[in-house]
């Protein structure tokens, strides 16, 4: 390391700082006056960087680069201001997590229609005229658009802060981000002050993408991973503060920066260490950090502990006498099935797809329904579950039933490492932790190829000999999911279950009467972790191989449009939910390519038509 | 007869499943000052809050300067001249005071004399000083004023002005008190909700009495004073 490289990848790491603040600092924004954490923000990047790349496309010279990027801005602000008036504002008043997957269900539809319009090749753009060049630091190169970019960053935010604090429309946010229904009582018009802020927001983000585009391809996978580091910033920052979000860019990208140009250094003790590996852990070890000093992120302001907002459950009782034997009896009716249908059956294989979704939503539920804890990244332990069942087949060359029966292991261990930090938020924040918990697994396997397989992943998983057949995989399938299921429900129903439901339902009286809140939901959040995993390493038996998308965001997604599609308040939720989910994606999605936005469009339609949750609709009916 | 500039019949509220207004009817003219009187729990801020549009969960007629109200959104309610100081102040603790003042500004209403910074700072002097101030950093006292600056900024016709009298020192009670009745004589009807009976019976004409959602009492503020059994049964703690 050179104090040139160092000098470079300082000025790198600004340069950096500033996308991630332009990203960050509108969610923050948007979230700060509308209490909506919007999970399209990074789709918005991502478009904010398509659009550009068509603009370009038609104007050209200097003048025609920089309108491209501001009229990606504007566009991307515009359609915000769609969004918003469109179908966010019908959600103010519903609950959390169907206000998530609304705005998720948005980065569905965006997804598909960016692979629609732009197709799926990766964009590259121009570079900006005139700072196609670069300058000289030290005798080393440094790209002369870079320097606009470390610009960039510090004059939006003077922008912001002189707009927040010197202009009445700044006044009218900060009042509404105090108190909303007080700022309407002395004659604030909220509509158009929160779409004007969501316009803002998506411009910025849409701004961001558009300036990254002479520095990296516009691609279809940009929105998630834009959204992780958002989020990232966005935590560490603290929610809705600007300076915080600005800050917060600045830590992570120089210690990316850090990394990269420490290189490969010959430690005493540790031998050779490659720190430009650990930029993609950077940022988890910041916000880890950063969580157990100030869980309300460097600037932010402590979370006052809310009490659920949805109507109370009825109390949790055992099922009655003819529940057991019914499902007694459809268990033997399943598992007498494969005779009557035959090895060669495709049924066999989507039950056994559908069992494991079932496992899966089920290790979901606990933690959504009873422990109230709304994981948005629940993929991951699903997805360690896989990982760990593969890794000790291939790598350490443990038999199959083995390794099957360690894959719990796995994720049980991610999530008691990640859930020792997640059970420290509540709500949003919590939902964006485990998002961004979920981000970091998948990249650490799409990246660290000796190890994971990278984006191939790891093939040749298959179980053992005497469960290679369908039918013998088919009842193990089923004995496992039925024993998970029953497992979940015995904890479900034991005092630790009640514990569970009552620091969900009242944090407060629940600590009162002696229930240690965070060490009941991280207990909650291990066992899920290892149920998921468990279904994980089923996962990877049936299908031979596993990549990454074992852990992605959208199989998170799946599992929660499951449980809600079930219904929240029982038990049985996710075992329709799942089962319903799989047969439907199985026949749709042979059928249409943009099965993705479908789903989208169909969980818009449920927030929308049961803005209360689908829950009530059941309750009401029943 | 006159149409009353505030008129409200049959008003029922609730929070989730508990029901809080149980219909309440009442009237306030322009220029007068009317009491809502009752003990904690009775319903009065509900009342106020229901009539803003802060409680979705309402239903029954609210009527103001000739128009049904009763669905509008609150910013509507605001803008159409009346104004709110509510009991927990609710100011906007990260804004300055004087930020404070002119995010509430509406323009004139025709033939009154706008509230202007002068104007308000002449009846709340403290304010004056404490303009550039964080109105987090102001006494109970003073964050009371402001309350009441705010809402007189928005240049309304009528003031819900909810227990101005809990929690201050009882020389702001006073000046309190002093501050209303210039009010009313400029033309500005209010609404208050009290406990306290002297400072009620000291600024308002009419008052009506609240217990458990309903309206137990209505007439003059000298009949409540004089009718010992009502108080006894409906204001005494």
């Amino acid at each position: 390391m050179t104090a040139a490289s160092l000098a470079v990848q300082f000025l790198n790491g600004l340069a950096n700082a500033s996308t991630l603040f332009l990203l960050a600092c509108g969610l923050s924004l948007i979230f700060g006056v509308t209490r909506i954490v919007n999970f399209a923000h990074g789709s918005l990047y991502m478009l904010g960087a398509y659009v550009a790349w068509s603009l370009t496309q038609h104007l050209s010279g200097g003048v025609g680069f920089w309108a491209s990027m501001f009229g990606a801005a504007v566009a991307v602000a515009a359609l915000g201001a769609l969004i918003e008036s469109a179908l966010l504002r019908r959600l103010y008043r519903s609950p959390e997590l169907l206000q998530l997957l609304a705005t998720f269900a948005l980065t569905l539809i965006i997804r598909d229609a960016v692979l629609y319009i732009w197709g799926p090749e990766d964009l590259l753009g121009p570079r900006a005229p005139g700072l196609a060049g670069s300058i000289n630091i030290l005798g080393r190169a440094f790209p002369q658009y870079d320097v606009v970019l470390i610009v960039v960053g510090p004059l939006v935010l003077l922008a912001l802060h002189v707009l927040l604090t010197r202009t009445r429309w700044g006044a009218m946010v900060r009042a509404a981000t105090q108190d909303r229904d007080m700022a309407a009582a002395v004659g604030v018009n909220q509509a158009i002050l929160f779409t004007s802020v969501f316009a803002l927001g998506s411009g910025l983000a849409g701004l961001a993408g558009a300036l990254q585009l002479p520095r990296e391809p516009a691609s279809a996978s940009l929105d998630l991973f834009a959204i992780g580091d958002a989020f990232v910033v966005v935590v560490v920052g603290g929610m809705g503060s600007i300076p915080g979000a600005f800050v917060a860019a600045l830590i992570i990208a120089e210690i990316k920066a850090l990394c990269i140009a420490l290189g490969s250094v010959d430690l005493p003790l540790l031998g050779t260490v490659a720190f430009p590996k650990f930029t993609l852990v950077a940022e988890f070890i910041v916000m880890a950090v950063v969580l157990i000093v100030r869980p309300w992120g460097l600037f932010g302001q402590p979370q006052s502990i809310q009490r659920a907002l949805n109507p109370a459950e009825p109390p949790s009782h055992a099922a009655p006498r003819w529940f057991y034997w019914l499902a007694g009896a459809l268990c033997f009716a399943l598992a007498v099935a494969p005779l009557a249908l035959g090895e060669t059956s495709y049924a066999l294989v989507l039950a056994i797809d559908i069992f494991i979704a079932i496992l899966f939503a089920a290790s979901l539920y606990s933690l959504v329904g009873p422990g109230g804890m709304h994981s948005f990244g629940h993929a991951a332990y699903f997805g360690l579950g896989a990982y760990a069942a593969a890794l000790l087949l291939k790598s350490a060359g443990a038999p199959m039933p083995v390794a099957l029966a360690l894959s719990p292991l796995g994720g049980a261990l991610g999530a008691l490492l990640f859930g020792w930090f997640c059970v420290r938020l509540s709500g949003v924040y919590f939902a964006m932790l485990t998002l961004a918990f979920s981000q970091i697994v998948w990249s650490i396997a799409y990246q660290w190829d000796a190890v994971t397989g990278g984006s191939n992943g790891l093939i040749g998983v298959w179980p053992s000999q005497w469960l290679a057949s369908h039918t013998a995989y088919y009842w193990l399938s089923l004995a496992l999911c039925v024993a998970g299921l029953v497992f979940l429900r015995i904890i479900h129903l034991s005092p630790f279950g009640a514990a569970l439901r009552a620091a969900r339902d009242n944090p407060l009286r629940a600590e009162a009467i002696g229930i240690d809140r965070r060490s009941v939901q991280w207990r909650a959040f291990t066992i899920a972790g290892a149920v998921g995993g468990l279904a994980g390493g089923l996962f990877a038996f049936s299908k031979g191989s596993i990549s990454p998308e074992t852990l992605s965001v959208s199989r998170s997604i799946d599992g929660l449009v499951m449980v809600l599609f079930g219904g929240v308040e029982s038990a049985l939720g996710p075992i329709v939910g799942a089962a319903g989910f799989v047969a439907l994606q199985d026949t749709i999605a042979r059928h249409v390519d943009y099965w993705r936005a479908m789903l989208g469009f169909f969980m818009l339609a449920l927030t929308l038509l049961f803005p209360g949750g689908l829950a009530g609709v059941w309750r009401r009916r029943s | 007869m006159t149409e009353p500039l505030l008129h409200v019949r049959d008003l029922t509220a609730r929070y989730g499943a508990a029901q809080i207004l149980f219909g309440i009817s009442f009237d306030l003219n322009a220029g007068e000052a009317v009491a809502l009187m009752g003990r904690n729990g009775a319903g009065k801020s509900t009342t106020m809050k229901a009539i803003l549009g802060l409680i979705d969960a309402r239903a029954g007629v609210v009527v103001f300067r000739g128009e049904h109200i009763s669905r509008w959104p609150t910013y509507k309610i605001a803008r159409a001249g009346l104004a709110y100081a509510p009991e927990d102040r609710r100011i906007f603790a990260d804004l300055t005071v004087r930020e404070n003042l002119d995010i509430a500004a509406l323009p004139a209403r025709p033939g009154r004399e706008p509230w202007t910074h002068e104007r308000i700072f002449a009846l709340f002097p403290n304010l004056r000083e404490a303009q550039d101030r964080s109105a987090a950093r102001m006494s109970g006292g003073e964050q009371q004023m402001l309350t009441v600056a705010r809402a007189l900024m928005g240049n309304p016709y009528a003031l819900l002005l909810d227990e101005p009298s809990e929690g201050v020192a009882p020389i702001v009670v006073e000046a309190m008190a002093e501050t209303v009745l210039k009010l009313k004589g400029e033309g500005v009807a209010i609404l208050l909700s009290e406990q306290n009976l002297p400072f009620a019976a000291r600024v308002c004409d009419r008052a009506y009495v609240l217990e458990k959602g309903e309206i137990r009492f209505s007439g003059a503020m000298d009949a409540l004073m004089r009718d010992e059994a009502a108080r006894r049964a409906w204001l005494e703690v």
